[in-house]
């Protein structure tokens, strides 16, 4: 278990020193910086000045050497607009983020795998077929377009819910709903096809065989066999589920990091913006490490492969 | 295909016919459509749909907020999304495919860094990349689908990888190797056409995922820019008159889940047709 352990923190610390690389260098190589801030009629001098103010005109490797530096002291400059540090701004966003995505992911597993086991259960009926229909729209979905129309019937038509920010329950649940909904269809397919695996195994039949009630054949033999899948694969999904944070956020004014990445981006505040995109990326890594951990020791033909 | 074939994978059908509907629409746009898309016609402007009762047979699914024929945009809207959804996949797909090939060919040293880049890759959220890159780039069609295919290739990689990394083991490629030919032949000529099944079908699929990645920017206003009809730009344009006029943004939504829907519907069909033991 120690050398599994291990071997996936190696791989968990590649991944963080490459994820570095690449967000210095999306905002530093895909454009200039310096004639994002400035305006059109800005003169050349004024771009040199900003220029040597912010450190731009040193040699690339010089400049990925400072951030890394400030990286490690958990300096990452301050944002350009409101001039405070940049990490701070980025984790007084963090537990709206959580909030949300906990929430999403909350509805999401209470609604689709249910659904996925009634659905291989009662395998080929209406029911299944009801199942996967609503499965694929919800795939096919764009689910900024379906917080929209939830806004349109519940926040403008109906005025039940408010249609954006953060406070009461009542705020939480539209955006939740909306993120829960992104990541229910392919979970509820997943819990459907690892339910039908193995509910044809042969250890099901030899339980139903000596006369094992169905109700624990399902629960204890089959589902909480395909539970290990399933859960790696949520995992899996958690990085796919903070993206669709970034979209929720955004339709609904929620304060978490992906709204806040989204506006830095869009206002060019590069230090914000690559302190909320680190931090997302860290995020997934760790997230992803904890479910390889927690797999590898629920599962022990896993830690030894 | 016999009938009770066509029926067995009547949900790919319908994803055919729904493709086929939407290209076809996109690619005759300028027979179809009843209107020029940029034609401003102020005084009907926000016009409402036809079922509405002010609505007018000139204007079937109304105007939007500077008198542009909401149908007609919608027409060709559908050659933006469609493009950016094809041409992004293929440019992610070349990529991710050369990565995954080389890494489960060669393995070792290769395969560990390749495999490193997918999973740093991986780890950050697509959308946040792809929105940077945009944003310091500039928005323009050329932009987009170079953003979206750059990002988009780590899947591609992943699945090849996997299965070429099987192939290799399997006798008839160590007899390929036996014969001489070398490492490219039998990459190209022996490994990947065993893949092509699979890579149909991941691409099928992902040409849905980039066009809903393609409106969210262009909602955004990341995207094609105006005027050029977009159905994520026309959904972004519709946020802002949601509480007094709101089909401007259900149709744009609507018409990018129905195409996607078709699509996706189109994939799980190939797949089943392609790979029957899977199921």
């Amino acid at each position: 278990m120690t050398t599994y352990v291990l071997k996936r923190l190696a791989e968990a610390v590649i991944v963080c020193v490459g994820i570095s690389v690449i967000t210095f260098l999306l905002l530093h190589v895909a454009g200039d910086p310096v004639q994002l801030l400035l305006s059109i009629e800005s003169k050349a001098e004024d771009a040199k000045i900003l220029r040597q103010a912010l450190g731009l005109d040193r040699p690339l490797y010089v400049q990925y050497g400072i951030f890394l530096k400030g990286l490690l002291r958990l300096d990452f400059g301050n944002s350009l607009f409101i001039r405070e540090p940049a990490l701070a701004l980025v984790l007084e966003r963090i537990p709206a983020t959580i909030q949300l995505t906990v929430a999403g992911m909350v509805l999401a597993i209470l609604i689709s795998i249910p659904l996925g086991v009634i659905a291989a259960v009662r395998r080929y009926t209406l029911l299944d077929n009801l199942c996967t229909m609503l499965a694929v729209s919800g795939q096919a979905m764009p689910i900024f377009w379906l917080g929209l129309m939830l806004i349109i019937l519940f926040a403008v038509k109906w005025h039940v819910l408010p249609a954006s920010g953060r406070g009461t329950p009542l705020h939480l649940l539209m955006p939740a709903a909306t993120l829960g909904a992104s990541l229910a269809p392919i979970t509820m397919r997943m819990t459907r096809s690892k339910m039908l695996d193995i509910l044809s195994e042969d250890y099901i039949r030899t339980a139903r065989a000596k006369g094992v009630h169905e109700r624990l054949v399902l629960f204890r033999h089959a589902f909480l066999n395909a539970s290990i899948p399933i859960v790696t694969i949520l995992g899996l999904q958690f990085g796919r589920l903070l993206g669709g944070a970034i979209v929720t956020e955004t339709v609904f004014a929620w304060p978490g990091i992906g709204s806040l990445a989204v506006s830095a981006i869009r206002n060019f505040d590069y230090p914000l913006a690559q302190a909320a995109i680190l931090m997302m990326a860290l995020i997934v890594v760790l997230v992803n490490l904890s479910v390889d951990i927690a797999v590898g020791y629920l599962d022990p033909r896993i830690r030894f492969d | 295909m016999s009938l009770q074939k066509l029926w067995k994978f009547r949900a790919g059908v319908l994803g055919l016919l729904i493709v086929a509907a939407v290209s076809g629409l996109a690619t005759f746009a300028g027979t179809v459509s009843q209107h020029d898309p940029y034609d401003q016609e102020i005084a009907k402007r926000l016009t409402p749909p036809v079922w509405d009762e002010r609505g007018s047979s000139a204007h079937p699914l109304g105007t939007d907020p500077v008198g542009r024929d909401v149908l007609s945009r919608l027409i060709y809207g559908g050659r933006v999304s469609l493009a950016t959804g094809v041409v992004s996949v293929l440019i992610a797909a070349v990529i991710g495919i050369a990565l995954g090939l080389l890494g489960g060919y060669y393995g070792g040293n290769v395969d560990s860094v390749i495999n490193n880049l997918v999973n740093v890759m991986m780890a950050f959220p697509f959308m946040l990349l792809a929105l940077t890159a945009i944003a310091v780039m500039g928005p323009s069609f050329r932009n987009l689908v170079i953003v979206l295919g750059i990002t988009g290739w780590p899947i591609y990689t992943r699945i090849v990888r996997a299965e070429t990394y099987q192939l290799k083991a399997l006798e008839f490629v160590t007899a390929a190797r036996a014969m001489g030919f070398s490492s490219l032949t039998i990459i190209t000529k022996h490994i990947f056409p065993n893949l092509i099944n699979t890579i149909i079908v991941t691409s099928s699929l992902e040409v849905a995922r980039m066009i809903i990645q393609e409106s969210f920017l262009s909602f955004l206003g990341l995207g094609v820019q105006p005027p050029t009809p977009s159905w994520g730009g026309m959904l972004g344009e519709g946020r802002t008159y949601m509480l007094t006029h709101p089909w401007l943004a259900t149709l744009p939504g609507l018409a990018i889940f129905v195409t996607t829907l078709g699509i996706n519907l189109l994939g799980d069909g190939l797949r089943d047709l392609l790979d029957p033991h899977q199921y």
